[in-house]
């Protein structure tokens, strides 16, 4: 019990969990606060998500709908915390993640590409937008929170204005991807027939996990990877040891990008939704992967599982009765846990003075 | 032209207000991020107001509460960031980046709860205030005068003097450049820092009122302020800390913003038949360039974003 306590993962793992139950509280006091009635039920479906089928085949089809929407919030969360170990902030996930859908559709719809040209220059697409960050960061010292926000506006309105080329004529949307050219959705190899035959589910979804694994090998078994990580702890020393600093910085960012560029074309190549052209906020995917990527505790692995519970409230913020509560509420829920995740510092301090206590009560 | 002057103001009004707010935060040591989540509580606190203030009261009356209102809901939204950074040493990107969410998911969630409740079919966030807003405006010669832009010159004023004449602001100050010099003189650098956040939420949160009624009378929460925010903290930097300075360069800012919404106006623009999303971009970009030219040599505050340690040398 107390080489577990000491435990660096275990300790994140609990921290974690606290994140989560003081979020869904707080997420059900508000519902509480709007209507007791009502409040129950609803925070039971948030939990519930896709549980909330009675027969087993759609349980299992529509397990396969969160899973599809997980394969892109896991690249933003891997993104980010990327990003995060080499000491940047890429709260631009999102902007990359939009000029990845940008290249992935456009090609796949304008120009008749098959899936895995679209998939590259999405990840192109993404890494370039990154650069831009990473080079403003080494070379002109600009703060890379505010230059990625401004991008991600930017990328929205472009994205809006090259997909208006490719829209449906009478709706906002972008066209079908199955229909207008069928080369381009992902293919199944067969995944789809374990999930009752769920139409979206693509390789984008074990690729995604691959990913995340080559990720971990990357940051915690290279050379690169140590350089990066050093890089990010003191820029300075890192310089002084004879490492690039200024290229680490762009490298770094061009890597992120690339990742959340991927999750754009891992969403819409799977032809689950289609982008709407008169969007006029962000999409939240990027945001809700610093969710993620926190509540992993900075792990690629921890990422996977928080990445799943993540998508499986917002799925779940569907199922609320429409009538008395809205669908945010699993963004609000969210929001929270990231907020309470900025704590997770002095919860670990918390629970480590728990432990060294408990061992000085043994030894005496 | 003058609706294009008019638009400037107002929208640099907006960007001065929330600027300074974040002026005083980083100069006590504390960076806000979470500007943007401020603004959308204090424009739900205003547009609450609004909404429900009886259409045929008195002007001065509906002026001051909406006000108030916003001006208290950004301060104590901004306890949050307060109280996470100043008492719990928590990160203060990500706690920032959480408030933005959590501001326009709670405006949101709060909106759509209330119009529900007051109409079952209506399950949109947005919020009208066509009439109310009328008292906020004075017509002169086809200027439409916004009394938020004299309340904005009177704070940014108000700013400057506190800033730098008097004894509260040159501690604020210190805080942030070197914490425990200034607690070993006997200043509560915690205290300083409750101010100055207290004080970036009061002016965030008066700014994201200002915003949401300058150019429509409905707002839709859903979209919270996009990046108005971020874009502040750009005319921060580039105002380098400094009130008089950010003042000059977020006329410079309001001049882009509002080329996107008057642009149809001009003849000459309208000609060069550029698509309306260019100019949409155009704000962000400008500011992207200027940045990347004023941010070498930027003068933050030297113990900005570090958490205060009473241990620590």
């Amino acid at each position: 019990m107390r080489k577990l306590l000491k435990n660096e993962g275990f300790e994140s793992f609990i921290a974690s969990i606290i994140c989560i139950i003081l979020g869904l509280i707080i997420g059900y006091v508000v519902l509480l606060a709007i209507k007791p009635a009502g409040a129950s039920k609803a925070i039971v479906a948030v939990i519930k998500n896709f549980m909330y089928y009675p027969s087993g085949a759609a349980k299992i089809k529509y397990f396969g709908n969160t899973l599809v929407k997980t394969a892109p919030l896991l690249m933003c969360s891997l993104s980010i915390l990327f990003a995060y170990k080499v000491g940047l902030f890429n709260i631009g996930a999102s902007g990359q993640f939009t000029v990845g859908t940008c290249a992935a559709l456009y090609l796949a719809l304008g120009a008749n590409m098959p899936w895995y040209v679209c998939l590259i220059s999405a990840m192109v697409a993404g890494a370039l937008l990154a650069a831009i960050t990473g080079i403003l960061k080494s070379y002109c010292n600009v703060n890379e929170v505010i230059s990625c926000i401004m991008l991600n506006w930017i990328s929205l309105y472009a994205t809006n204005m090259i997909l208006t080329k490719v829209k449906e004529s009478t709706s906002p949307y972008t066209l079908v991807v199955a229909n207008t050219n069928p080369k381009a959705i992902l293919p199944s190899l067969g995944l789809g027939k374990l999930f009752s035959n769920n139409p979206y589910v693509t390789i984008a979804i074990p690729l995604s996990i691959i990913l995340a694994i080559v990720i971990w090998v990357l940051l915690e078994k290279t050379t690169l990877g140590y350089e990066l990580r050093a890089t990010g702890n003191n820029k300075n020393a890192a310089k002084y040891a004879g490492m690039n600093e200024k290229r680490n910085i762009i490298l770094t960012m061009v890597i992120a990008g690339a990742l959340s560029g991927l999750g754009g074309a891992f969403l819409y190549l799977s032809g689950f939704e289609q982008w709407q052209c008169t969007q006029s906020s962000v999409p939240g995917m990027g945001f809700n992967g610093i969710a993620a990527s926190f509540l992993g505790g900075l792990s690629p692995i921890g990422s996977i599982f928080s990445s799943y519970f993540i998508q499986h409230v917002t799925a779940g913020g569907a199922y609320v009765d429409k009538t008395l509560y809205c669908s945010q509420i699993s963004d609000l829920i969210s929001s929270v846990i990231i907020y309470l995740c900025g704590f997770v510092g002095f919860l670990k301090l918390v629970l480590k003075k728990a432990a060294e206590k408990k061992e000085g009560g043994e030894t005496k | 032209m003058i609706l294009l002057l008019q638009y400037m103001i107002i929208f640099a009004a907006v960007l001065m207000l929330v600027a300074i707010g974040g002026c005083f935060s980083e100069h006590s040591g504390v960076i806000n991020i979470g500007l943007e989540g401020i603004m959308v509580l204090g424009a739900l606190g205003g547009a609450l107001v609004l909404k429900f203030y009886p259409e045929d009261g008195n002007a001065f009356g509906l002026i001051t509460l909406t006000i108030l209102a916003a001006v208290v809901f950004g301060m104590i939204y901004s306890l949050l960031l307060a109280v996470a950074c100043v008492n719990f040493k928590a990160d203060q990107t990500i706690v920032g980046t959480a408030m933005n969410m959590l501001g326009t998911a709670a405006a949101t969630v709060i909106v759509k709860a209330m119009n529900t409740a007051m109409n079952p079919d209506n399950v949109s966030s947005t919020i009208q205030y066509i009439n109310t807003k009328k008292a906020f405006l004075k017509n002169i010669g086809g200027f439409e005068f916004n009394w938020f832009m004299l309340i904005t010159l009177v704070l940014v004023v108000i700013s400057y003097v506190v800033m730098y004449k008097t004894r509260f602001g040159l501690r604020l100050m210190a805080c942030g450049e070197h914490p425990q010099a200034a607690d070993s003189v006997g200043i509560s650098v915690y205290k300083m820092r409750y101010a100055g956040v207290i004080i970036s939420g009061f002016l965030a949160g008066l700014g994201g009122i200002v915003y949401i009624t300058s150019g429509v009378s409905e707002w839709k929460f859903e979209n919270g302020v996009a990046g108005f925010g971020f874009l502040a903290m750009a005319v921060m930097i580039f105002g380098q800390w400094k009130p008089h300075r950010i003042a000059v360069s977020a006329l410079l800012f309001g001049l882009f913003r509002a080329l996107s919404n008057v642009y149809m106006g001009f003849d000459f623009l309208k000609s060069l038949n550029i698509p309306s999303g260019i100019y949409n971009m155009l704000p962000y970009i400008i500011c992207l360039v200027v940045l990347a030219f004023t941010s070498k040599h930027s003068r933050a505050p030297k113990a900005e974003g570090i958490p205060y340690d009473k241990g620590q040398r």
